[in-house]
C-alpha cells in the first residue's frame, strides 16, 4: 500500500486554487442557469410540479412556478455562493456548498425541462429512491467487506446469484420469505467462497472477485436456460407487497415518497442505521474496522483476523444476495439473465463516493438512482440533450471524486491486502 | 531449489494447507528426497520437463475445470435424474454418457469431425474440404479477439496494473474503427485498412490513457476508474448508434457497413469467415513479446510494475510508465474491437462485445501474462466458445457452461495451491509469478 501510494506523485490540491476553481464553478453554473436555461424559457411560461407520486389517494395540489423568475433566482443564489467562495471561502463547508449548488442546478434543470408543461416531482423522487435501493444495498455489502480489509468486486455476481435463488426457491415454495432465505444463503455461500480463495489461499482479492463474477454470470444464465425457460412455474415468485408505514406515510410530500413502499426500502433504511451503529458505535465494529486498518495490531491485541474477515465476507455476501432478491422478490418478480445490469459495480462506486460510510454511500446511491430516474423522465419531456449523457454523469462524478477533486476518499488502510500470520 | 530456501517454504505451505505433520523421521527423509541441490549432477533437464514445470498448473487447471464442468452437466441433466430413479448404476452410466456426448459435440464443434475431414480430403472436392475444416477455422476466428484482449490485460499485469476496462476499450476501438471504415471513401485497401486498424488502436488507447493518467497523477485506482470508463463507453456507443452513427435507412441501432477497402481480407469463399486478423493478432503478440522482453522500454515497464520502489531508485519514472502501460493496454484492447468490426461483423451493433473484457482477465492469468501463454489460452477459449455453440445445438447444453468452466479455470490459476494440493505437486522452485494489484488507495 505504502509503496503504491508513493508510486503516484499525488498532487494535493492547493486550497487556494481549489477555492478559486470551486468559486468559478459555482458562478459558471449560475450563469448557465441564467443564460442557458432562463433565457431559453418563454416569458410567461410556468413549470408545474406534481408533488405526490402517481396512484396515491388525496394528492397534494400541484406546485406551479413561473419558470423564468424561478431560474433567475436560482442563478442568483448560485452566483452569490460562488462569490462568497471566491472572496472568503467556505473552508470545511465547501463540499456542503458544492452539494447545495449542484442540487440547485439540477432543480433549475428540471424547471427548464418542464417549462410550459408539468412533471411529477414526487414520482421522480420516488423512483429515484426505488432505483437507489439495490445500489445502496450493494454499497453496504462492499462496506461490510472492505471495512475488514477484503475488497469485494464480486457483489455483482453475488447479486445475480441471489436474484436467481430468490426467484427459484420463492417460486417452488410459493413463499417470498423462503425465497429471501435462499437468496441470503446463495450470497453467503459465494461470500464464503470469496473468503476461502482470498483469505485462505491469499489469492488476489480482485482476481477472486472476478472469478465469482464470471462464475455467477455463467451459472445463472445456464440454469435459466436449462430450467427456467422450460418451466415458467419455477420463475414466478410471489413478491413482497407494498405497504404504508402507519403514521409516517401521512406526512405531506415525504410520506408518500419514502413511507409508502416496498419492504425492501424500509429494510434498507433499517440496515443503514444498524450497520452505521454497529460499525462505529460497538465493540464489534471497532474490531471489524481495526482488522481493515491494521490487521497486525489487531492480531496482537487478540482479535482473530481470519475469523473477522470470514464473518465480513459472509455478511457482505448475504447483503449482496439481499440486494439481488430486491429484483426478483421486490420489484420485477421474475429472474432475467444479467438483470442486475452492473448495479453491483455502481454500488462499489457509491461506496467509494461515500467514503466507505453507510450514509455517504446512501447519498451517492441516491444520486445514481436520481440520474437513472431522471433520464427516463427527460426522455418523456423531449429535451434536446441525449439521455445517454445524463446517464454518464454519475460515472464521471465518481471518477472526479476518486481523483480527489472534491476531497479525497480514504479507503481502509489494509484494504485488499491478504493477511499473513507470522 | 536450494536447500536453505526450499525447506522453510515447504513447511509454511504444509502449515497453511492444514495437513497433519508427518512423523519426524519420515519428514526428514521426504525433505532429503525433495530438496534437490541447485545444479543436479548428470544430464541437464530435458526441455519438455522444463516446459511441463511451467505448464503443469495451467494444464491441470484446464483439466480440472473441464472435469467440474462435466460434473455440472451431469448434475443438471434431467436425463441423468431420470436414470437415477431407475437405479444408481444406470444413473452413473447415463451421467457418463451425457457428459461424453456433450464434450464430444464440443470437440467436434471446435475442431471438426475427423472422419468428415478424412473423407473430404479423399474426395478432393474443395467445397467439402472447406466445410470439413470450417469448425477449426471458426475457432481461430473466435480466438482472435481473445488474443488481443488477453494481451491487453497481460501487458497491464506486467506493468503492475489491473485493466478491468478492456470491455470499454474494445467498444471505443470498435467505434473509431467503424467510423474510419465507413466514412472514408475511395481509398485503396493498402491505405484504408491500416488506417482503420490504427484508428481502432487509437480509440482504445485513449480509453486506457485516461485511467492511466488519473492513476499516475492522482493515485485514483485504475480498477474502479476503468469500470466507470466501461459504462461511459457503453452509453457513448448507445448514443452514437441511435444518433450520429446510425445507418440512415435503418430503424435499428446499427452503424453503416464499412467500405470494402477497410475489411480484413478473408481467405476463403463466403461461409468461411477466417480472415487476416488472426495473423495480425499473432504478429501483435510477437511484437508485445519483443517489446516486453527484448527492449529497454519493456524492461522499464516490467520493473515499474514488479517493484515501483526499486524502479524509482533506478531512475525510472513510474508515473510515466503507468500511463504508457495503460495506453498500450487500451490500444491492444481497442484492436480486439477493431478486429471484430473489420474482420467479422463489418458493422457496429449495440452490445456486440459479449463479455470479452472479463474473459480476457482469465486469459491473461491462464497465460501467466506471457504473450505466448496468452495466445495458447486464447486458442483454448476460442475453441471452447465455438465448440460450445455446437454443443448447445447437438446436446442441448447452454453455451453459458463455458463461462462456468472459465471461472473454475481462473480460480485454479489464481490459487495454484489448490491444484498443487489436489494433484500432490511439488512446490515451485521460484516464487509464483504474481499479479500485482493493490488496494483502492493507489
Amino acid at each position: 500500500m505504502s509503496t503504491a501510494a508513493a508510486a503516484a506523485p499525488r498532487s494535493i490540491a492547493v486550497p487556494q486554487t481549489r477555492r478559486i476553481v470551486m468559486g468559478l464553478l459555482f458562478a459558471v453554473l449560475g450563469l448557465v442557469l441564467w443564460f442557458g436555461f432562463g433565457a431559453d424559457v418563454g416569458a410567461g411560461e410556468t413549470t408545474t410540479f406534481g408533488l405526490t407520486p402517481g396512484g396515491v389517494a388525496n394528492p397534494l395540489p400541484d406546485w406551479v412556478l413561473p419558470s423564468r423568475p424561478a431560474l433567475n433566482i436560482l442563478a442568483l443564489v448560485c452566483i452569490f455562493l460562488g462569490m462568497v467562495e471566491l472572496v472568503r471561502g467556505f473552508g470545511r463547508m465547501t463540499n456542503v456548498a458544492l452539494t447545495l449548488v449542484s442540487g440547485l442546478f439540477v432543480f433549475g434543470f428540471l424547471v427548464w425541462a418542464a417549462a410550459g408543461t408539468s412533471t411529477n416531482l414526487g414520482g421522480l423522487l420516488n423512483s429515484s429512491l426505488d432505483k437507489a435501493v439495490p445500489i445502496t444495498l450493494a454499497a453496504l455489502s462492499g462496506i461490510l467487506c472492505e471495512r475488514a480489509g477484503v475488497i469485494n468486486i464480486a457483489i455483482e455476481g453475488m447479486m445475480l446469484t441471489g436474484a436467481l435463488m430468490g426467484a427459484m426457491i420463492g417460486s417452488v415454495a410459493q413463499n417470498s420469505m423462503a425465497g429471501l432465505a435462499g437468496a441470503l444463503a446463495a450470497g453467503a455461500a459465494l461470500g464464503l467462497f470469496h473468503g476461502w480463495l482470498s483469505i485462505k489461499y491469499k489469492t488476489n482479492q480482485i482476481v477472486s472477485g472476478t472469478v465469482i463474477n464470471i462464475f455467477a454470470a455463467g451459472i445463472t444464465s445456464y440454469i435459466s436456460h436449462l430450467f427456467l425457460q422450460a418451466n415458467p412455474g419455477l420463475n414466478n415468485p410471489p413478491i413482497f407487497p407494498t405497504f404504508p408505514i402507519p403514521l409516517l406515510s401521512k406526512i405531506p410530500v415525504i410520506g408518500p415518497i419514502a413511507f409508502l413502499n416496498n419492504p425492501f426500502v424500509y429494510a434498507m433504511f433499517i440496515l443503514l442505521i444498524v450497520i452505521h451503529t454497529a460499525l462505529f458505535f460497538t465493540r464489534w465494529g471497532l474490531r471489524h474496522r481495526s482488522v481493515g486498518e491494521h490487521p497486525k495490531a489487531a492480531d496482537t491485541l487478540g482479535i482473530n483476523v481470519f475469523r473477522t474477515r470470514y464473518v465480513a465476507v459472509v455478511l457482505s455476501g448475504m447483503m449482496a444476495g439481499f440486494a439481488g432478491a430486491y429484483y426478483t422478490l421486490g420489484s420485477v418478480g421474475r429472474f432475467d439473465e444479467v438483470m442486475t445490469a452492473g448495479r453491483g459495480f455502481i454500488g462499489l462506486a457509491a461506496m467509494i463516493f461515500g467514503n466507505w460510510t453507510p450514509f455517504g454511500a446512501f447519498g451517492a446511491s441516491l444520486l445514481f438512482g436520481f440520474a437513472d430516474a431522471l433520464q427516463s423522465k427527460v426522455a418523456i419531456l423531449g429535451i434536446p440533450i441525449p439521455s445517454q449523457f445524463l446517464q454518464m454523469l454519475p460515472y464521471i462524478a465518481t471518477m472526479v471524486v476518486l481523483a480527489g477533486v472534491v476531497g479525497r476518499s480514504q479507503p481502509p488502510a489494509a484494504d485488499g491486502v491478504a493477511y499473513e500470520k507470522e | 531449489m536450494t536447500k536453505s530456501k526450499g525447506k522453510p517454504k515447504g513447511k509454511a505451505e504444509q502449515g497453511k494447507a492444514g495437513e497433519a505433520p508427518p512423523p519426524d523421521a519420515a519428514h526428514i527423509l521426504i525433505q532429503e528426497l525433495t530438496a534437490t541441490p541447485p545444479e543436479p549432477p548428470g544430464p541437464k533437464r530435458s526441455w519438455w520437463r522444463r516446459a511441463w514445470r511451467v505448464a503443469q498448473v495451467p494444464v491441470l487447471a484446464v483439466f480440472s475445470g473441464l472435469l467440474l464442468g462435466g460434473v455440472l452437466i451431469a448434475l443438471t441433466s434431467p436425463e441423468v435424474h431420470a436414470a437415477f430413479q431407475v437405479s444408481v448404476l444406470q444413473g452413473i452410466g447415463t451421467a457418463f454418457a451425457v457428459v461424453f456426448r456433450a464434450y464430444a459435440a464440443l470437440f467436434a464443434g471446435a475442431f471438426g469431425d475427423p472422419l468428415k475431414m478424412a473423407a473430404a480430403l479423399q474426395s478432393g472436392d474443395p467445397l467439402a474440404i472447406r466445410r470439413a475444416f470450417n469448425p477449426i477455422l471458426e475457432s481461430m476466428v473466435a480466438a482472435t479477439p481473445y488474443i488481443f484482449a488477453g494481451l491487453s490485460v497481460a501487458l497491464a499485469f506486467r506493468g503492475g496494473l489491473f485493466n478491468i476496462g478492456a470491455e470499454g476499450q474494445i467498444f471505443i476501438g470498435a467505434i473509431t474503427a467503424t467510423y474510419v471504415g465507413y466514412a472514408l471513401v475511395g481509398l485503396p485497401l493498402i491505405i484504408h485498412l491500416p488506417l482503420a486498424l490504427a484508428a481502432g488502436a487509437l480509440g482504445g488507447a485513449l480509453w486506457g490513457y485516461i485511467p492511466g493518467w488519473l492513476k499516475a497523477r492522482t493515485g485514483a485506482h485504475e480498477v474502479i476508474n476503468t469500470i466507470m470508463m466501461n459504462y461511459i463507453a457503453f452509453r457513448l456507443s448507445d448514443w452514437l448508434l441511435t444518433g450520429p452513427m446510425m445507418r440512415p435507412d435503418s430503424f435499428n441501432p446499427v452503424s453503416p457497413t464499412i467500405q470494402e477497402s477497410a475489411m480484413l481480407p478473408r481467405f476463403f469463399a463466403d461461409p468461411i469467415r477466417f480472415h487476416l486478423g488472426f495473423f495480425v493478432a499473432l504478429g501483435v503478440a510477437y511484437l508485445v513479446y519483443w517489446f516486453l522482453f527484448r527492449t529497454t522500454w519493456g524492461f522499464n515497464l516490467r520493473t515499474a510494475g514488479a517493484n515501483p520502489n526499486a524502479a524509482r531508485y533506478a531512475g525510472i519514472n513510474t508515473g510515466r510508465w503507468i500511463i504508457i502501460t495503460m495506453t498500450l493496454a487500451g490500444a491492444l484492447a481497442g484492436l480486439a474491437g477493431t478486429n471484430e468490426v473489420l474482420g467479422v461483423n463489418h458493422n457496429l451493433a449495440m452490445a456486440f462485445s459479449s463479455g470479452y473484457g472479463f474473459d480476457s482477465i482469465a486469459l491473461a492469468l491462464l497465460g501467466r501474462s506471457h504473450p505466448l501463454g496468452v495466445v495458447l489460452a486464447s486458442l483454448l477459449f476460442g475453441t471452447l466458445r465455438s465448440g460450445a455453440r455446437r454443443m448447445q445445438v447437438v446436446a442441448g447444453i447452454p453455451i453459458d457452461i463455458i463461462s462456468v468452466i472459465q471461472a473454475m479455470i481462473l480460480a485454479f490459476m489464481a490459487a495454484p495451491a489448490i491444484i498443487r494440493t489436489i494433484y500432490r505437486l511439488r512446490q515451485p522452485a521460484e516464487a509464483e509469478e504474481e499479479v500485482l494489484v493493490r488496494g483502492w488507495g493507489g
